[in-house]
Formats: C-alpha cells, structure tokens, sequence
C-alpha cells in the first residue's frame, strides 16, 4: 500500500518540465507555489523548492565513474541498465532473480520532494518518483527473524572508469536495519522529475533514505539481501571513524573532518549562505522514535 | 651550441613579468566563470573555485622546487623565473583562503573553529602563514637588507609549506582519487633529490673516524 506519508507539497507541486529547464523560470514559477503548500502543510516547514534537473543530474557522487562531481554525468552513459535483473536472496519467502518490471509491477509509483543531505555538508531538494521499499520488502516476502536489509550496486568494470582504478573497493554496499527499511519515507527511486532515473543518479533503481546521509542511498542496486546480522557497508568499511553504519543527518555530530552543523544548498551561485542542517534532515518527527533510547554520538 | 645554452640564450630575453600578468588574468578569469556558473562552476561555483585555486597554487609551488633540479641535471637556468612563480603561488594560496574564508564558511568565529579544529585545515593555514614572510621578503632590498645566507635560510621554509600543502589535499579527499597521492610523489621526489648525499656521507665518516680515536 503506498502514500502512508503524506508530502507536504503535492505531485502537482513539481515543476513541470518545460518550466524545470530553465532555472530561473523555474524560482519565478515556485515563489507561489510555496504559500500553498505552507497553507496545507502539516506542520510548518520551509516550502521546498527542487533543485533543476540540471544541478540534480550533473553534480554527483557516483565512485564507479570517478571521483570528481562531473565525472559520472560524463561517464555513466556507458552503463548498461537494460536488462536489469534484481537478485533477491537471504531471509526471504520467495528469493530469485527478478526482472525489474515484474519487481515493480503492481506497486504504486509516487512522486516524493524530498531534502538531500551529502555527508559533505552540501545539499539540494529533489523530487523522486519510485515505491516504497516496504512494498518491495512484502512482495518478495520477509522472514521471521531477518532484522537488516543488505544492498548491492552493479559492477561493470568496462564500463566504469572508477571501478577500473579502484577508487575505493566495489561492489558498493550499503544496508538498513529492518525497521529503517520498512519505513514509510523508505523509498526504491525509479525517476527524477517525472523522468526515468538518469544514468548518473543511480538508474534504473536506487534506495532513497532522506534522513540519512546521502551515501546510505545506494544507487543502481543489482541486489537486496535480508539477513539477521548488519552488514557490512561501504563507507565504514574504509572509515569506520568517519562513517558509522546509521550515518542519521545530525548536525550536533560532527564528521571528524568537517562540521555537519550547516550546509550549503546547491544552487545558490558564487554567493549563496549556509543554512542550518535539521536533525534527521527535518525528518526528526517521521523518525526520531526509531532511535528512541540510542546514544546518536555513539550510534553515528 | 648545445640544447640548455640555447635555452639559456632564450631565459636572458624573456622576461619574467608576463608571468605575473598570467596569473592575475587566470585568477580574475576563473572567478568570472564561477560567477557566471560557466563550465565546471555551473552547479557549485563556491566549493570547486575554492579547488581550482587551491590546486592551481600547488601546481605553482611545486613548480618552484624544479628550478633547483633542472638546473643541477640539465643546466638550464630558469631561476630568474623563481620569484615570479613563488609569488604568483602566493597569490592563489591567498584568493583559495579568501574564498575558504568568505564564500565558504562565512563567518571568523567558523573560521577560527575551522582551522582549529580541522587537521586538514589547520595544515593548510599553516603553510599559508608561512608563506606570508617569503612573500613579503621577495624583494631585492629584502636579500640586501638580511644577506643572502639568511635570507636563503628563510626561503627554506618553501619545503615544509609545499609538504604541509601536498598533505593538506590528501586529508580532506574521501576514498583514494589519484591527483593528491600524485601530488606528493613529486613533492617526495623533489625533496629528496635535494638531499646532500655526500654531505650526510661525509658527516658519518668523519663521526667514525672520531670515534675510533
């Protein structure tokens, strides 16, 4: 069953794509959509306005293509994502090789404005269309006694760049724990803005967890293991002082390298200010219970 | 006549100042496109302009430390180049911190916390703070006034900056990208081929003849 959280701002919110090409329509063209949606917002929040298309598909971290912010926009178009078969496997009721579209048929596809925080201390707003992980999850059918979901990214040395010079070891792994995963703000992104998911931001089908730092969003996942030990994850296997295994958005635990208390909003040009980075990412009221009694210093 | 004298025949015509004119251009040209969000400034102007002059910077101070070996191997003499190189490195390493400093952080007090708490920073304003003197001291009436010895002396520290600069890089990347540990490959490599071999060889012959005495 999809839409269990409700988006304060609407699919109609989205910027239409002729609008979304040109940046500067597009901050004239949301001025007024931002009154409706803090007028029919739950709570009060700043109305988010999504990055353009543009700064979404062409500053990104993706090491299997380099490790420069333009190095996947430029070298991804060389992955091959059709076909594309998920390997489902562990503790699950019907484990096997899926198809993607026989994965994702029959679940509803929303579309999700959601903030994105990079562990870097730079951030954007992106509007994702995709399921939620839950459906997946009770579609394939999760055992008793399975407490985390492993994932996994598609590994094509020729056609990765990255990959080829070991930047950092592949494949790319990444997990939650089982109630992170269940989550209603968990989500499997199939496209951004209406498109199908560009290349470079992980296509065909990446994890969405908005209240974690953005690594923890493994893109283009070739397999979703559920298991009753954590596993390993790829950051924190190369730095486990500077990336734990939750890595929640918290700006009062600083990465050890840099301050995680602001961040800079992509966007902005050569001027733009910082802005206060929210707990969980301003998903604290979504999820904060899920870490109730847990020292988040320790538990980073 | 040979290659290096022809070379050198070249030096004794070119002037150095167009060096100078270089860098101020490509300094002034690289914030235009990074106000304008041309080319790589079209998304984050203020994180990859703070890069862009940080490494442009290191390239420069880098290549001051070939002066010395090209000379030595191939003599070909482009010393008259150094200073002009030396601070035009300086320049950038300024305009990197200016933009680390207003752009960036925005504020003294996430300055201050900044380079106090960040090891990668705090190596980095480290050579920055070092290579203030050098900067102020690459004058002529500067060598006349301390002498060559001391004033040789001083601009040694070029060899920590370049080293605390090379780290400076290293320890701000994520993963293992190749510039930064190529980087300090040549900064090594430049360093060690200045060290007095036979100097350190002579220095141990003369402890042992002394203390077989």
């Amino acid at each position: 069953m999809a839409y269990r959280w409700k988006n304060d701002l609407t699919p109609a919110d989205v910027t239409p794509k002729s609008l979304f090409l040109n940046r500067r329509q597009l901050i004239a063209g949301t001025a007024g959509l931002g009154a409706i949606a803090v007028a029919g917002g739950a709570r009060a929040q700043d109305a988010l306005v999504p990055n353009s298309f543009e700064d979404i598909t062409t500053y990104n971290n993706f090491y299997e293509f380099g490790t420069g912010k333009t190095d996947p926009v430029q070298n991804a178009s060389a992955m091959v994502i059709d076909p594309w078969t998920v390997t489902i496997d562990g503790m699950v009721d019907n484990p096997g090789e899926y198809a993607l579209a026989d994965l994702l048929d029959g679940l509803e596809t929303e579309e999700r404005i959601y903030r994105f925080r990079c562990v870097e201390a730079w951030s954007m707003v992106v509007p994702w269309n995709g399921v939620e992980l839950a459906d997946i999850l009770d579609k394939v059918g999760v055992q008793d006694g399975a407490q985390y979901v492993a994932f996994e990214t598609v590994v094509q040395p020729e056609n990765m760049p990255g990959v080829r010079r070991n930047v950092i070891d592949f494949p790319y792994v990444e997990g939650l724990r089982l109630d992170e995963a269940r989550h209603p703000l968990t989500m499997m992104a199939t496209g951004i803005y209406g498109e199908p998911m560009p290349k470079q931001n992980g296509a065909p089908m990446r994890l969405v967890v908005p209240w974690k730092y953005g690594f923890k969003s493994i893109k283009s996942i070739v397999r979703i293991t559920l298991t009753d030990t954590q596993p390993p994850t790829t950051w924190n296997n190369i730095n486990a002082r500077e990336y734990g295994f939750y890595s929640n958005v918290n700006p009062t635990v600083d990465h050890p390298r840099w301050s995680q208390a602001t961040e800079r909003l992509i966007g902005g040009g050569l001027f733009s200010s910082r802005q206060d980075t929210l707990m969980f990412n301003g998903y604290e009221e979504e999820v904060a219970s899920l870490y109730e009694g847990m020292d988040l210093t320790a538990n980073y | 006549m040979t290659l290096p004298a022809r070379i050198n025949g070249w030096v004794r015509v070119v002037p150095a100042w167009p060096i100078y004119i270089l860098a101020v251009v490509n300094l002034l040209w690289e914030f235009w496109l990074a106000l304008n969000g041309l080319r790589q400034y079209a998304v984050e102007p203020i994180n990859v302009l703070e890069r862009q002059y940080g490494e442009i910077a290191l390239i420069m101070l880098i290549a001051g430390l070939f002066i010395t070996p090209i000379r030595n191997w191939t003599g070909v003499n482009l010393v008259k180049y150094r200073r002009a190189i030396g601070l035009s490195a300086f320049l950038f390493v300024l305009a990197h911190f200016l933009v680390f400093a207003v752009l960036d952080v925005q504020s003294v007090s996430r300055v201050v916390t900044e380079v106090i708490k960040r090891p990668y920073v705090t190596v980095g304003f480290a050579a920055f703070v070092l290579l203030i003197p050098l900067a102020v001291t690459s004058n002529n009436r500067s060598i006349r006034k301390l002498g060559p010895v001391r004033w040789r002396k001083l601009h040694m520290l070029t060899y920590p900056i370049v080293v605390l600069s090379g780290l400076h890089y290293i320890w701000l990347v994520k993963g293992w990208p190749i510039e930064p540990f190529a980087y300090m490959v040549v900064i090594l490599a430049l360093l060690f081929v200045r060290i007095k071999w036979t100097g350190i060889r002579d220095y141990l012959a003369k402890r042992d003849a002394s203390a077989s005495s």
